[in-house]
């Protein structure tokens, strides 16, 4: 089948973007060198179009009170114009797909992964009741992220107050004398904006953005500037075999706010504690833990490297690792194979990076941000 | 004026007199994305044709160089250490990789310009 496009695939061409097969859809890799677009992610405004992730209305009488027996976070502490980290869990505690839960003035919509769009649609139309359809968004409505401390300063908005709009907050206004949902989320550990663009005038927004100085940015920025804000990819970091408290991801899960799918299994890891743990994995600066790497203690195999990467932030190899318990604790040492040599990684609190994201604005200047645990 | 050959695995070679310069291509280190860092032979050691003799670390992985001629590695380029860049920057520049004294046939098995286009098309 031959790969999918989304309404800026001529821009991503215009800018120089190396396209590669991502999900079934041709997406750009990086345009200028990785190390360049993440220093404007971390220093400037880096643009990203996330056009290939799914967007999902769920429409009708009932709408919420469907997505609280669906989704583990308690949907009912949200807003109107708030969003919300989420994980639909199959019945065993499985995470089907990692997703962001938006309420508007009028609507329920979701972003979810890619690699699940069909996966989670089918899963959620089985299970509305009548009155409640999912309507798929995704064609109509593009995805932008700006990304960086100076996003906003880069965001040529009107009509709406970005200031008023906290993390993990949302509004309508205009962009580039274009009407979108403006949403304070993100993806790389910097403050920034989603924007949730038409798809036929979603080039003009690009292109604005851009002549602002905003940096083109691709989907191995991407990765890094997430791995070092700790985020989990889903596929790398979780899967159908590993639940929220594996995936340290806990705090997600409202077992409290009454019966959704799942939640037996999850009341059960929770009484008796994960099997496995979530760690962030801060190797040398020559080596990478890469995923899918055995990780070992004296020899002996305790868990695997679920993503990896080169910090050039940091100046060194990260990862994330599941891992046992036992294993899990802060300064452990572990090892792992690295170009046919051993190597190790020390476990460290995430994120490895903490960058501008859920700061006031007057705090969200780069050099001022180092978390305890990273050192530049 | 150097000859300049290809290889099926993405090395370029410029032969001058007995010494060959060998880098990877331009579509090799798009592929492999920002190069992190390198491991390369020691000057002095003997290179078999086909041999791997070092290792190029990307942010997506690390992948194998193969010796694409016979010889002994006469020279390393240390300024990839500090800017390792300079493989994705300027591949068949300041990111060339080593020197090797030729030992033996050289033009076997090694493509020109147009054959390794050909290649690295059907690659893409």
């Amino acid at each position: 089948m031959a790969p999918r496009r989304t309404a800026l695939f001529e821009q991503h061409g215009a800018a120089g973007g190396r396209l590669v097969d991502f999900a079934g859809w041709e997406m750009p890799q990086q345009y200028s060198s990785v190390k360049a677009e993440q220093r404007a992610v971390r220093e400037g405004a880096g643009l990203f179009d996330v056009s290939h992730m799914g967007r999902f209305e769920v429409a009708g009488e009932g709408a919420a009170s469907f997505l609280q027996t669906v989704v583990t976070n308690d949907v009912s502490r949200l807003e109107p114009n708030r969003s919300q980290y989420n994980l639909l869990c199959q019945e065993d505690g499985g995470i089907l797909d990692d997703l962001v839960v938006y309420r508007t003035q009028r609507r329920w919509l979701v972003v979810v992964n890619a690699s699940n769009r069909e996966q989670d649609a089918n899963w959620l139309k089985e299970r509305a009741p009548a009155a409640v359809h999912l309507v798929d968004r995704s064609e109509e409505l593009a995805l932008l992220a700006l990304q960086g401390p100076l996003a906003q300063e880069k965001l040529p908005a009107e009509g709406v107050d970005l200031d008023a709009i906290p993390y993990f907050g949302s509004a309508e206004g205009m962009v580039a004398g274009i009407r979108m949902l403006i949403s304070r989320t993100g993806y790389t550990g910097e403050d920034g904006f989603e924007l949730f663009a038409p798809a036929e005038s979603v080039a003009e927004v690009w292109n604005a953005l851009l002549e602002r100085g905003a940096q083109p940015c691709g989907l191995a920025c991407r990765d890094v500037c997430r791995l070092e804000a700790g985020l989990r990819l889903y596929g790398n970091d979780m899967d159908r075999t590993v639940n929220p408290y594996e995936a340290g991801l806990g705090w997600t899960v409202k077992l409290e706010k009454g019966e959704f799918i799942g939640r037996s299994a999850l009341a059960a890891v929770k009484t008796r504690g994960p099997k496995r743990r979530t760690v962030g994995l801060r190797a040398g600066p020559r080596t990478i833990p890469r995923h899918g790497a055995q990780l070992t203690r004296a020899q002996e195999p305790i868990g695997e490297v679920t993503s990896g990467t080169h910090s050039f932030w940091l100046d060194a190899g990260i990862g994330l690792g599941l891992v046992r318990p036992d294993c899990a604790q802060p300064g452990s040492r572990l090892n792992f194979q690295s170009r046919g040599a051993e190597a190790s990684a020390e476990v460290t609190p995430l994120p490895f990076y903490r960058g501008s994201a859920g700061k006031p604005p007057r705090n969200r200047a780069a050099e001022t941000v180092t978390s305890d645990s990273t050192s530049k | 004026m150097a000859q300049r050959y290809y290889t099926e695995t993405h090395e370029w070679i410029d032969l001058e007199g007995d010494i060959a310069t060998i880098g990877i291509t331009d579509f090799a280190q798009a592929q492999l994305g920002d190069v992190v860092f390198l491991e390369l032979p020691p000057t002095g050691k003997a290179l078999a044709k086909g041999d791997a003799f070092g290792v190029v670390e990307s942010v997506k992985a690390a992948s194998d160089l193969y010796a694409p001629v016979a010889g002994t590695v006469v020279e390393v380029n240390e300024a990839l250490t500090d800017s390792p860049e300079s493989v994705n920057q300027d591949p068949y520049g300041a990111g060339w990789l080593m020197r090797v004294r030729v030992e033996g046939d050289v033009g076997s098995g090694l493509l020109d310009e147009a054959g390794y286009k050909a290649v690295s098309e059907q690659a893409r």
